[in-house]
């Protein structure tokens, strides 16, 4: 399915869920959060969260900065 | 346990200095330049994860046992910034943040409207702010009255090194503070945070003099000894200003030569 990760189209497996998308765009979810279709999503729901076709997903760190 | 100590709502910190992350070119020299400075708190960004990178800002602050205070730079909105902190506080399980909301990129102002309401929003929601805002008094007043643990005003625009441009407004914002003080942005060099704290100030936040200086970690040095000597100076209370000359030596005893 297709989904919009961090701004651009992105093709993953059907059932993926936000922990394992995490863990393989950045190793781990360490320092991580989610935000999905504009909601932060809280870190202990995402390993049982699905992505569902078409959601627009923001994979987000800290970076220098400030 | 000092004889000063730095608190900010019941959390002492071990240093006044306090590390912005941004402009250095690399985490190696985050790393060398908070060592050096002492420091036991800086801030970082909240962006997209870039999958291309390597090393995490995190790991270098834990590793130097330095406590991470995320901000909402970039942010225009009290809801982009309120947003922001919502996702600092899931990524890095700490309810503090630094509070910016900039009215555009030519001045990096802070928005007094936006910024008032993201700091009432959060401080609702449970988050302990710390505003980086205008020199102005009336406006540290109101962040005060909305909540925030610390009000912290601007020396001059962010990165410009300009010092201090407004010290009279910086004083007034010390002299009614209820909540300690960090002068955040506009250093340029040591003499400048050392006349932040002989105003008053109990702390300050810098980034670019040290992360764009020549040798960072020199001068994260020179900014921990001039934090160290402006609290000294303003706690040791320096003579009044005069407009005329005054001997220091004595005036009887001398020999008629």
């Amino acid at each position: 399915m297709v989904i919009t990760l961090n701004g651009a189209k992105c093709e993953i497996s059907d059932g993926t869920t936000l922990d394992e998308l995490l863990t393989s765009l950045a190793g781990s979810s360490r320092g991580s959060a989610a935000v999905v279709d504009g909601e932060v999503v809280p870190r202990a729901t995402w390993g049982q969260f699905p992505i569902l076709e078409g959601q627009v997903v923001e994979l987000i760190t800290a970076v220098q900065g400030g | 346990m000092s004889d000063d100590p730095f608190v900010i709502a019941g959390v002492e910190l071990a240093s006044r200095l306090i590390l912005g992350t941004g402009g250095a070119p690399s985490l190696a020299v985050v790393d060398e330049a908070l060592v050096a400075s002492r420091t036991a708190m800086c801030t970082v960004a909240m962006r997209r994860i870039d999958p291309r990178t390597s090393g995490s800002i995190i790991d270098v602050l834990d590793r130097r046992g330095v406590r991470v205070l995320p901000n909402t730079a970039g942010c225009r909105t009290a809801r982009e910034a309120v947003q922001t902190a919502l996702i600092a506080r899931e990524a890095l399980e700490t309810d503090w943040v630094k509070l910016e909301v900039v009215a555009d990129e030519r001045t990096l102002l802070p928005d007094p409207l936006e910024l008032v309401d993201a700091a009432q929003q959060l401080v609702a929601d449970g988050f302990h702010v710390l505003p980086y805002t205008n020199d102005d008094p009336i406006l540290a007043r109101r962040l005060q009255q909305a909540g925030c643990i610390a009000v912290m005003p601007l020396g001059s625009p962010i990165g410009t090194g300009l010092g201090i441009a407004n010290p009279h407004n910086i004083e007034l914002i010390v002299s009614e503070a209820t909540v300690p003080v960090i002068l955040d942005a506009g250093i340029g060099t040591a003499s400048d945070a050392a006349f932040a704290m002989e105003l008053g100030c109990d702390g300050v936040l810098l980034a670019s003099s040290v992360t764009r200086a020549q040798d960072p970690a020199a001068m994260a040095v020179a900014m921990a000894y001039a934090v160290e000597a402006g609290r000294l100076a303003r706690r040791a209370g320096r003579i009044p200003k005069r407009f005329h000359a005054q001997a220091s030596s004595p005036t009887e005893g001398m020999a008629v030569l």
